[in-house]
C-alpha cells in the first residue's frame, strides 16, 4: 500500500527554488534513499514533509491525509519522525530524558495528576521510563542513560537521535544523513541497525545519505535530486548506470 | 514493598519538617519574639519566593524571557483587594480569585505574545506589563494612581507559608513530570521538541499561565499585608527585581530561585536607608555573577533530597 505520496511540491527561498515539481511515492515498508549533491534540496524536502517549512505548492499525502499546513507536532502524531543533518539533541538533558520527551505524546496522566502525584502519575511515569529504556537498549545506550546528551561521543549522539525519533513510535522514519561523520565501520553497523529496526518495528524508512556505497547497499529504491529537480529514480543498479547521476553526483565523489 | 515504605517515611519526615518550621515561626510571632521589622521582612521574603519561583517556571524552565511579571502581580493584588474590600468575600476566596484572574491574564497575554521569540517576547511582555499598570491608573473604581488604601491586614504567617508551599509544590511537581520535560524541551530546542511531538505553543502557554497565576497570588498576599496598593508599585522595575532573582539563582533551578529571593530580600532590607543605590548594587551583582558564574548560583541544579542524602553521608 502507498504510504507517502508527494505531488508537485514546490518551495522557493527568495528567488531560489530549492525544490521544484517534486513527485514522490513510497510504499508501507520500503527503504528509500534520497541522494544528490550539496544544496540539491534534500533537507528542504524533509523540512517540508515534517512541517518545518510550508510548501509554496503541492500536496504531501501520508496514509491518505494531507500533511500540508499541519503543525510539526501533529505531523509527528500522525506517525512521521525524523533526525537532523546537524544533530539536534536536548544537549543539557540526560540521555534518558531525551528519549522520555519523545514518549510524551502518549503520556497517560493529566497535568492535575502530575501536580497531585496521583497513582496514575506514578504508573504513567513508570511506563514512560520502561518505554524509553526499551528504545535506548535497541541502540545499546542504556548504560549511558544518566549522561548528558552533549557529553556523548559523536556516533552515540547520532544513535541517540534515532532512538529518540523511534520513541515517538512512527510508521515512517526520516533520517537526514545518519552516517555523516562516521567512519566506515560505524557506518556499516549503523546500516545493519537501520535494517534491523525497520523489520523489528515495521517501519518505512526514508533517508538522505552521502556515502554512495551505503545508499546502494541498503536502499531498495533511490531518488536523485539536483538543483531542486528529480533527475533520476529507480533501483540502485539503475541509478548506478545513469550518466546524469554520475555527472551530478558520483563524478563529484570520484574525482 | 521496601521502596514504598521509604517513600512514605520520606513524605512523613518532610511533612514533619514543614510543621516544625511553621510552628517555630508562628510561636515567635505570637510571643512577639520576632519584632515587627523582622515580620515585615519575612513577609517580603515569602512574597519574593513566590514571585521568583513562578517566574523561574517561565524564564528558567520554559526559556521564555518575560519582563511583565509585575503586571500579573498587579492583576492578582487588585482582584483580591476588590474582592475583600468592595465585595466582602472571605480572604481564601480572594486568594483563589487572584490566582485565577492573573492566570487568565497570563492566558490572554500569552497566546498572542508567546509566538514571538527572544527579544521580541521580552519587549512585548514588558509593554503589556506596563499597559496593565497604566490601565489601572485610569480606572476610577480603584482610585487611579492613588490606589486603594485601608486594606485589612489579612495576610498572616499561615497564609504566607501556605502560599510558598503551594507554589513550590506546584512548580516542582510540574517540572518533574512528563509535562515538565515537555516544557524544558521547549527551552532546549524548540524545533526539535516540536518535531518530537511536543505542542510547544501549548506548553509555553501552560507555563506562562501557571507562572502568572502565582504572581497573582503573591500580589494578593502583598496587598493584604502592606495596607495599600498603587499601580506604581507594579512597574517594570518590580518585574526587573524578580528577574534579577531568577537569573541570580540560575535559570532552571527552583532552589536557586528560592535562595536568590531570600538573598535579595535581605539585601533590600539592608539597603533600605539608601534606596537610590539599590539599583546600582543590583546591577553590580548581576555583572559580577554574569562574569564569574554566568549560569547563576545553582545553574540548573537542584538542592534535592539526593543532595541532602549525600551530605549526610547516606545513600538512597
Ligand atoms: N531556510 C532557508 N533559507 C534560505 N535558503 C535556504 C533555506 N534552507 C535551504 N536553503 C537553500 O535551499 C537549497 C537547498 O538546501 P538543502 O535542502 O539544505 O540542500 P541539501 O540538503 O540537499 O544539501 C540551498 O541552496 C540552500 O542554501
Ligand atoms: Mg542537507
Amino acid at each position: 500500500m502507498t504510504m507517502l505520496t508527494i505531488n508537485k511540491l514546490h518551495k522557493a527561498f527568495g528567488g531560489l527554488s530549492a525544490v521544484m515539481n517534486f513527485n514522490f511515492q513510497m510504499e508501507q515498508d520500503e527503504l528509500v534513499g534520497l541522494i544528490g549533491p550539496n544544496g540539491a534540496g534534500k533537507t528542504t524536502v524533509f523540512n517540508l514533509i515534517t512541517g518545518v517549512y510550508k510548501p509554496d505548492q503541492g500536496q504531501i499525502i501520508f496514509e491518505g491525509q494531507n500533511l500540508v499546513g499541519m503543525a510539526p507536532y501533529s505531523i509527528c502524531a500522525q506517525g512521521v519522525a525524523r533526525t537532523f543533518q546537524n544533530i539536534r539533541l536536548f544537549n543539557e538533558l540526560s540521555v534518558l530524558d531525551n528519549v522520555k520527551i519523545a514518549c510524551h505524546k502518549n503520556v497517560q496522566y493529566s497535568v492535575l495528576g502530575a501536580l497531585m502525584r496521583t497513582p496514575a502519575f506514578f504508573k504513567g511515569e513508570a511506563k514512560i521510563e520502561q518505554d524509553a529504556l526499551k528504545f535506548l537498549e535497541v541502540f545499546k545506550l542504556e548504560n549511558k542513560r544518566d549522561e548528558l546528551a552533549k557529553n556523548l561521543p559523536y556516533g552515540e549522539q547520532r544513535r541517540l537521535e534515532i532512538s529518540r525519533a523511534l520513541a515517538t513510535q512512527p510508521r515512517l522514519l526520516i533520517l537526514d544523513e545518519p552516517a555523516a561523520g562516521m567512519n566506515p565501520q560505524e557506518t556499516n553497523s549503523l546500516m545493519k541497525l537501520i535494517e534491523m529496526i525497520r523489520r523489528e518495528f515495521g517501519l518505512a524508512v526514508l533517508l538522505i545519505e552521502h556515502d554512495m556505497s551505503l545508499v546502494m547497499g541498503v536502499c531498495e529504491r533511490i531518488y536523485v535530486l539536483d538543483y531542486g529537480l528529480i533527475i533520476a529514480k529507480g533501483l540502485p543498479q539503475e541509478i548506478r548506470n545513469y550518466t546524469q547521476v554520475i555527472e551530478a553526483y558520483l563524478g563529484e565523489e570520484l574525482n | 514493598m521496601q521502596t514504598k515504605k521509604i517513600k512514605w517515611t520520606r513524605i512523613l519526615l518532610e511533612a514533619a519538617f514543614l510543621v516544625v518550621l511553621f510552628s517555630l515561626v508562628q510561636y515567635s510571632i505570637s510571643t512577639h519574639m520576632l519584632s515587627q521589622y523582622y515580620q515585615i521582612n519575612l513577609t517580603s521574603m515569602c512574597i519574593n519566593i513566590i514571585l521568583a519561583v513562578s517566574l523561574s517556571l517561565i524564564n528558567g524552565f520554559t526559556g521564555q524571557l518575560s519582563l511583565g511579571h509585575a503586571g500579573f502581580m498587579a492583576v492578582g493584588a487588585y482582584t483580591a483587594v476588590i474582592m475583600t474590600t468592595k465585595l466582602d468575600y472571605p480572604f481564601l476566596a480572594a486568594l483563589v480569585g487572584a490566582l485565577f484572574a492573573a492566570g487568565l491574564a497570563g492566558f490572554v497575554i500569552g497566546v498572542p505574545t508567546l509566538r514571538l521569540k527572544g527579544d521580541y517576547l521580552a519587549i512585548a511582555t514588558l509593554a503589556l506589563g506596563e499597559i496593565i499598570r497604566v490601565v489601572l491608573q485610569n480606572i476610577d473604581y480603584v482610585n487611579g494612581p492613588a490606589g486603594i488604601s485601608g486594606i485589612p491586614k489579612l495576610t498572616t504567617w499561615a497564609w504566607l507559608f501556605g502560599g510558598v508551599v503551594l507554589t513550590l509544590l506546584v512548580v516542582v511537581n510540574l517540572v518533574n513530570s512528563s509535562y515538565g520535560r515537555a516544557i524544558i524541551s521547549v527551552r532546549e530546542d524548540e524545533i526539535a521538541a516540536e518535531l518530537m511531538g511536543i505542542n510547544t505553543t501549548k506548553y509555553k502557554v501552560l507555563a506562562f499561565v501557571i507562572g502568572a497565576g502565582f504572581a497573582g497570588l503573591a500580589g494578593a498576599l502583598y496587598g493584604h499585608y502592606f495596607y495599600i496598593i498603587k499601580p506604581e508599585t507594579f512597574n517594570f522595575l518590580k518585574s526587573f527585581d524578580i528577574l534579577v532573582m531568577v537569573v541570580l539563582g540560575g535559570l532552571g533551578s527552583t532552589t536557586g530561585a528560592v535562595i536568590a529571593a531570600i538573598f535579595i530580600t535581605i539585601l533590600t532590607a539592608a539597603l533600605q536607608p539608601f534606596p537610590e543605590i539599590r539599583m546600582i548594587i543590583y546591577a553590580l551583582i548581576l555583572i559580577v555573577v554574569m562574569i564569574y558564574r554566568p549560569q547563576g548560583l545553582m545553574g540548573n541544579k537542584e538542592f534535592s533530597r539526593q543532595t541532602l542524602g549525600r551530605i549526610w553521608g547516606g545513600r538512597q
